[in-house]
């Protein structure tokens, strides 16, 4: 078990001629992942190392039965492609793409509301079920296949944390990037959700930034509703007031979304909150009673 | 991205926002001339910079004088302005906006941005006007309101008489209900068409004439959206940035400046900002957050160095790289080639993990460039630390 991607997993990768897109898509087939499709209109009949290229992600569909989608698209035409593959019948819609207008993104929140489809991201690294589907732009070689279930705002300090759960041992079930964007598709507590339910989930590290309340929701929802121990890192204690620090999403405005009252609250419903981001696997390995 | 007092007002003009008649400014000739034209019983001078409490800083003249004019403009043209929100530097001004003095009966508060939570427009509106909403919020919260807008559909009347009726303009001055209502419409229209982070009005007042006037305008702009809008770019004004931001920003880096002595380069917005707190989590302050972003080469990396060689208080420097797609042995490379390209003058620590770190670890050790190479982020960070004491 693992969540929202396995070994039969069926991608459909969005933009796949681009210099991003043909270089992932490579990539995540490498590692094992059923990326059976590409999609850049105009582009029907080519194929990337073996992967054939459809004109619509409606024909990829048809086709190759394609189940998820992985989007490189450039931002200016971003959300076009989100609405083209929910339209298309894919269930869950993983957006790599970083800079996409916010109001593009109010408008494709919305269109989704209500409808069969998950969206992860934007701006986010993918998701990587251990061995089984690598669907995204993480390294996949840092990643060893165990026990903990890693959810993320952020791409590096996500690779940083899987370095140390794999070198002591720990290893990962599915790790999942929601995104550094301020209005995203899955937040924290939907994947914590269905990492509580994963059997293969033993324990969670969740890592959050500044900006938003999306840390403080979590903390909401797993004081009530998570008994696996979940270690946590907020990004951002040194960051000053108003200033964006990188991600479009990352900023602290009136006083809400410090670090500080991020940790204070998820500290208070039981969460186990690492001040250096060092200590993230051994956290974890405390927590586990290894 | 941020814009001027009078750029606001201007797209609020341009969307059927009132606002008072008024005019930027740039020398005290151009204040009387534009004072005559006025033609008013009372002026404002308002110094433009990017950071609110301008009143409580002198930023702000008031005068029935129409002879007094060019006076205010020459003494605020060029006056540097220290605000809560513009540090302890403070800001020089270098335009004004001169504008008609209002009767104000009733000061108001509106906003509108994306609420994160629901990922909808939201107006928040305040009877409060003219005080830091942060500070109404906090002290008394029930005097925010809130209306959330469909972006399916858009701003409907409902919601402006939501707004309305639970702000009291019914029995404050209920000839400025349909103004007030059709006034949020057109907010809610720029926001959208332009793509706006957030539009703020405070205060938004009812005046003794019984309309609605924006008596002042604050706009800033989602920068993801800026390439949509080309008359929005034009409003950009650089003497309002941080120098070595704007350098940065043109070799696309994300770099801001910080106070601190130990400036950082990284790979990755999230490990950056996680970067700066391990600094201090070691004992020390960061001097910037720069993000290389994923895929570092010799050009990002030198043009890294220069920024950050640049800032004077940099005492030390300290690299973290988590290689991932792109492989540690290529950035070593280009942290070898960059060092030789631009003189390092003060101690630096490179921390390399990830994809083929250890050749590239040792490719660093064996260059004969003056560094320290670590493994862990923890003792890379009290590396630098203890080398910055040392240096400073």
């Amino acid at each position: 078990m693992s969540i929202l991607v396995n070994k039969n997993t069926r991608v459909v990768v969005q933009g796949i001629t681009g210099k991003e897109g043909s270089f992932h898509a490579t990539q995540c087939k490498a590692y094992g992942t059923k990326v059976v499709a590409g999609v850049t209109p105009g582009k029907a009949g080519q194929d990337v190392e073996g992967i054939p290229v459809f004109n619509t992600v409606r024909d990829a569909v048809k086709k190759e039965g394609c189940d998820t989608s992985l989007i490189f698209v450039p931002p200016p035409f971003c959300a076009d492609a989100i609405l083209e593959a929910a339209d298309a019948g894919v269930k869950l819609i993983i957006c790599i793409t970083e800079g996409i207008p916010v109001n593009d993104m109010v408008k494709v929140k919305r269109a989704l509301r209500g409808r069969d489809v998950r969206l992860i991201g934007p701006n986010c690294p993918g998701v990587i079920t251990v061995d089984e589907a690598k669907i995204g732009i993480m390294p996949g070689f840092i990643h060893k296949k165990g026990i903990v279930g890693v959810v993320s705002r952020s791409g590096t300090l996500t690779y940083e944390a899987v370095h140390q759960l794999s070198t002591l041992g720990l290893g990962e079930t599915t790790c999942v990037g929601i995104g550094g964007d301020p209005v995203n598709g899955t937040g924290f507590v939907d994947v914590l959700a269905l990492f509580e339910k994963d059997p293969e989930t033993q324990a969670i590290v969740m890592i959050g930034e500044i900006g938003g309340d999306a840390e403080e929701k979590a903390a909401e929802f797993i004081k009530k509703n998570v008994k696996k121990p979940v270690v946590s890192f907020i990004a951002g204690i040194t960051a000053p007031p108003g200033r964006r620090m990188g991600h479009a999403g990352a900023i602290v405005s009136g006083g809400k979304g410090t670090a500080a009252e991020k940790m204070k609250t998820l500290e208070s419903a039981g969460v186990k909150v690492v001040k250096n981001p060092a200590e993230i696997g051994n956290a974890i390995k405390l927590a586990l009673g290894r | 991205m941020n814009v001027h007092e009078f750029q606001a007002k201007q797209l609020f003009a341009q969307f059927g926002v009132p606002v008072p008649r008024g005019k930027e400014i740039t020398s005290p000739e151009a204040a009387t001339a534009w004072a005559n034209e006025l033609n008013t019983p009372v002026f404002v001078v308002k110094a433009q910079i990017h950071a609110g409490g301008r009143g409580k800083a002198g930023g702000v003249k008031i005068t029935k004088d129409k002879a007094a004019v060019a006076g205010l403009a020459k003494e605020l043209i060029g006056k540097t302005l220290v605000t809560h929100q513009t540090g302890p530097k403070g800001r020089q001004v270098h335009r004004l906006l001169l504008e008609e003095g209002a009767n104000i009966s009733k000061e108001l508060y509106l906003s509108i941005l994306v609420d994160r939570d629901s990922g909808w427009p939201i107006f928040i509106a305040s009877t409060e006007g003219g005080m830091e909403i942060e500070e109404v919020a906090e002290k008394t919260p029930e005097k925010i309101i809130k209306e959330l807008i469909d972006p399916a559909v858009g701003f409907q009347g409902y919601n402006g008489r939501n707004v309305a009726f639970a702000l009291g303009l019914n029995t404050i001055e209920p000839a400025v209900m349909n103004p007030f209502i059709a006034m949020m419409g057109n907010l809610y229209r720029l926001f959208m068409e332009k793509h706006a982070a957030m539009v703020e009005i405070n205060p938004l007042i009812i005046t003794k004439e019984k309309t609605i006037v924006a008596l002042d305008g604050k706009v800033s702009f989602d920068d993801n959206a800026l390439f949509k809008h080309a008359d929005v770019q034009q409003m950009r004004d650089l003497n309002e940035e941080e120098p070595l931001e704007i350098e940065a920003g043109a070799n696309n880096l994300n770099y801001v400046k910080l106070d601190g002595n130990i400036g950082c380069m990284v790979n990755g917005a999230g490990l950056a900002m996680a970067t700066m707190d391990v600094i201090k989590l070691a004992g020390s302050e960061p001097a910037n957050f720069l993000d290389v972003g994923g895929g570092a080469t010799k050009e990002t990396v030198a043009a890294g160095f220069r920024i950050l060689l640049k800032d004077p208080n940099v005492k030390g420097i300290f690299i973290n790289i988590f290689g991932g797609i792109v492989r540690c042995e290529r950035i070593a490379n280009g942290v070898i080639e960059a060092a030789k390209e631009v003189k390092i003058t003060v101690p630096l620590v490179v921390r390399l993990q990830g994809t083929n770190a250890e050749e590239g670890r040792k490719l660093l050790a064996e260059s004969g460039l003056k560094l320290e190479v670590a493994n862990d982020l923890w003792e890379a960070a009290q590396k630098i630390v203890k080398l910055t004491g040392k240096a400073a």
